[in-house]
């Protein structure tokens, strides 16, 4: 009988197949937008998380300034950092694997009257080993090179493909600003960080060289510290906090001009904040399901007047009123899952299409789509409940003299 | 022979309540015999469409004892009635009633979606009531494309698919020209003959009621006369 029903219902839906469009499209945009956002969402959280991951999950960034996103703080900059710093922490402090000082600047590239604006950083070798990031080929900064502040330079793949395409650039040189540099080392390719930042888009130089020839100064911007596997990153925390308090002169009491953050801290404010906007869009996108619920209904109460005469002869023909009821029942959510299916289909095509342009990964989550599907299922029977029952209450003589 | 397939006994039908209440039936007694041809006639708020609306199990008396095969009808509720008009009567309308856009063999089909048939069994059992109506070639047509009298054809195939013991025809040629009028009545009278269906037709047309065998004439919610007429080759003994 169900299936008898479903029959019904689909030619139902075929014999008007505008108007059942038109009737669905809430629903399509509805679900259309739950699952596009969500998914979305999903992919900027996975993104994030992979980025941070990515920096391995025991790495302190140490920066200047009040706290993470709370901007310069107090009028007057707060100090940077010195290379006395890095050494300090490194001596003085247990259990910390690697210690990267880093300055920044941006510069254009340029090698054969082909130009590549990109970032500069200025480092050292604990820089690879607090990032975990392999070469690809060549060899990283000797000693001396270190020390000498030599122009020598790590490149991520995306210099590689952009000024030297076919060319295999170890040993190469290339102009970054005004100095010749050489290449001699290439980083394993990276891809895009959860930021929609190209991670591959570096040139890694000696932190000498940034400071003498880019930024003309001593000053580190940013410390990122790698603590030991088995030791605990939150006790690390504190005894670099304190550390840090001692050099840079600070009174017990005073608020710190520098920030420590561990990447679980960073992951979580991201991820967190980016779960909160994912949150928000889906509501506002289920909203909009609710609306195409009472579209279904609203159609669907015109089909019952509509099609009056016809129950009046169904019912004659010996229908039972819950076989109508059933009937009804079962051409909304009908409506209503053929709009869920084009609402998926449709999120599936924008989430890949979109995912590149937003620098979001795409992650195919089953869940949303089954919820969304469901969800949609469930309107149609509860919007097309009260119409159903309608039909299924009309007395035959009269849905039968019905004009 | 003689055996009676529906008894009305004293049925009375009253619409509305109180002052503005209005009794359409003042105690109705019939019997119709199985395989009898009747026509009921009358004018009109004579009670002869509510009288067709209780033999059809669409409405139920006010008061009084109705009997289809032996059931007794005025107690069935809803679902009951429904299923009697799904396993033993056919209704033919004078509007025809066929849904719109969908083809002769769809609508011919209907019943059997309800009675549960499967696709095959649908099939073959509607194209058989459509080439009994002679319309097979027009299976695929939609009731749009069909003339009024090929309409109510399918419309008769509808209603004789589950092979009903009663066909209900409320002026099933009050909508045709006489032509088609003569040729529907024949279908009527071939498949009261053949069949042995009990036919229970309204009609305002005497020539119509000519081809009936047994003739009630409805006034002011009462049966006013019987008439028994004897025609060739009817499937009622005399």
């Amino acid at each position: 009988m169900l299936g008898t029903t479903l029959i019904l219902a689909l030619r139902e839906i075929r014999r008007h197949l505008l108007r059942s469009f038109l009737t669905i499209l809430g629903i399509v945009i509805g679900v259309a937008a739950v699952v596009t956002m969500v998914t979305l969402g999903n992919g900027a959280t996975a993104a994030v998380k992979e980025q941070i991951s990515s920096l391995g999950s025991n790495i302190l960034m140490v920066r200047p300034g009040q706290g993470f996103g709370r901007g310069g703080g107090s009028g007057e900059a707060p100090p940077p950092f010195v290379m006395a710093d890095l050494d300090a922490i490194r001596d003085q402090i247990g259990g910390v694997k690697a210690v990267a000082g880093q300055a920044q600047a941006t510069a254009v590239a340029v090698r054969n009257a082909q130009n590549w604006s990109t970032s500069i950083n200025g480092t050292t070798n604990d820089y690879f080993v607090a990032q975990n990031w392999t070469l690809a080929s060549g060899r990283l900064f000797s000693a001396a090179e270190e020390s000498a502040g030599k122009a020598v330079c790590v490149i991520g793949n995306t210099i590689v493909a952009n000024l030297f395409q076919g060319v295999d650039p170890i040993g190469q040189r290339f102009r970054v600003k005004d100095i010749s540099c050489e290449v001699i080392g290439v980083l394993a390719t990276r891809g895009q960080g959860g930021f929609g930042n190209d991670q591959d888009d570096v040139v890694v130089m000696p932190i000498k060289t940034v400071q003498r020839r880019f930024t003309g100064n001593r000053d580190i911007r940013a410390i990122m510290v790698a603590v030991d596997d088995g030791y605990d990153t939150a006790s690390v925390q504190a005894s670099l906090e304190s550390l840090l308090r001692e050099r840079r002169h600070l009174t017990p009491g005073t608020p710190a001009n520098f920030n420590v953050l561990d990447t679980k801290q960073i992951s979580d404010a991201v991820s967190g904040s980016t779960k909160v906007l994912t949150g928000l869009l889906g509501a506002v996108a289920a909203v909009s399901l609710i609306v195409g619920g009472i579209g279904i209904m609203n159609i669907m109460l015109v089909s019952v007047t509509e099609r009056t005469r016809e129950i009046g002869i169904r019912l004659a023909i010996g229908a039972l009123g819950h076989e109508v009821l059933l009937q009804f029942l079962v051409e909304a959510v009908a409506l209503a899952c053929l709009g869920g299916v084009i609402g998926i289909i449709i999120a599936f095509v924008a989430t890949i299409s979109l995912a590149p342009v937003l620098g979001v990964p795409f992650v195919f989550d089953p869940a949303i789509n089954i919820v969304a599907f469901v969800f949609s299922a469930l309107i149609g029977v509860v919007f097309g409940y009260f119409p159903a029952r309608r039909a299924a209450a009309l007395n035959p003589i009269e849905a039968l003299r019905h004009e | 022979m003689a055996e009676p397939i529906i008894r009305l006994d004293r049925i009375t039908k009253t619409f509305g309540s109180g002052p503005t209440a209005f009794q359409a039936l003042k105690g109705v007694d019939l019997t119709v015999e199985r395989g009898d041809f009747v026509a009921v006639m009358g004018a009109s708020g004579s009670g002869k469409s509510t009288t067709m609306n209780i033999l059809g199990c669409l409405d139920v008396p006010t008061s009084g004892r109705f009997w289809f095969r032996d059931v007794r009808v005025e107690s069935l509720d809803r679902d009951q009635r429904a299923l009697l008009r799904r396993r033993y009567l056919g209704f033919v309308f004078q509007g025809f009633n066929l849904l719109a856009r969908t083809s002769a063999l769809e609508n011919v089909e209907l019943p059997l979606l309800y009675r549960g048939e499967d696709k095959q069994a649908r099939h073959a059992i509607a194209m058989a009531a459509l080439d009994q109506v002679g319309l097979a070639p027009w299976a695929g047509h939609s009731p749009a494309e069909l003339s009024g009298g090929q309409q109510q054809r399918v419309a008769i195939a509808r209603a004789i698919v589950t092979s009903p013991d009663v066909l209900l025809a409320d002026e099933p040629t009050g909508n045709l020209d006489s032509e088609r009028s003569i040729e529907i009545m024949e279908l009527l009278t071939e498949l009261n003959v053949k069949r042995g269906i009990t036919v229970i037709m309204v009609t305002h047309e005497p020539e119509m009621a000519d081809f009936a065998h047994t003739i009630v004439h409805f006034k002011d919610g009462l049966v006013e006369r019987i008439d028994q007429r004897h025609v060739a080759g009817s499937g009622v003994p005399a």
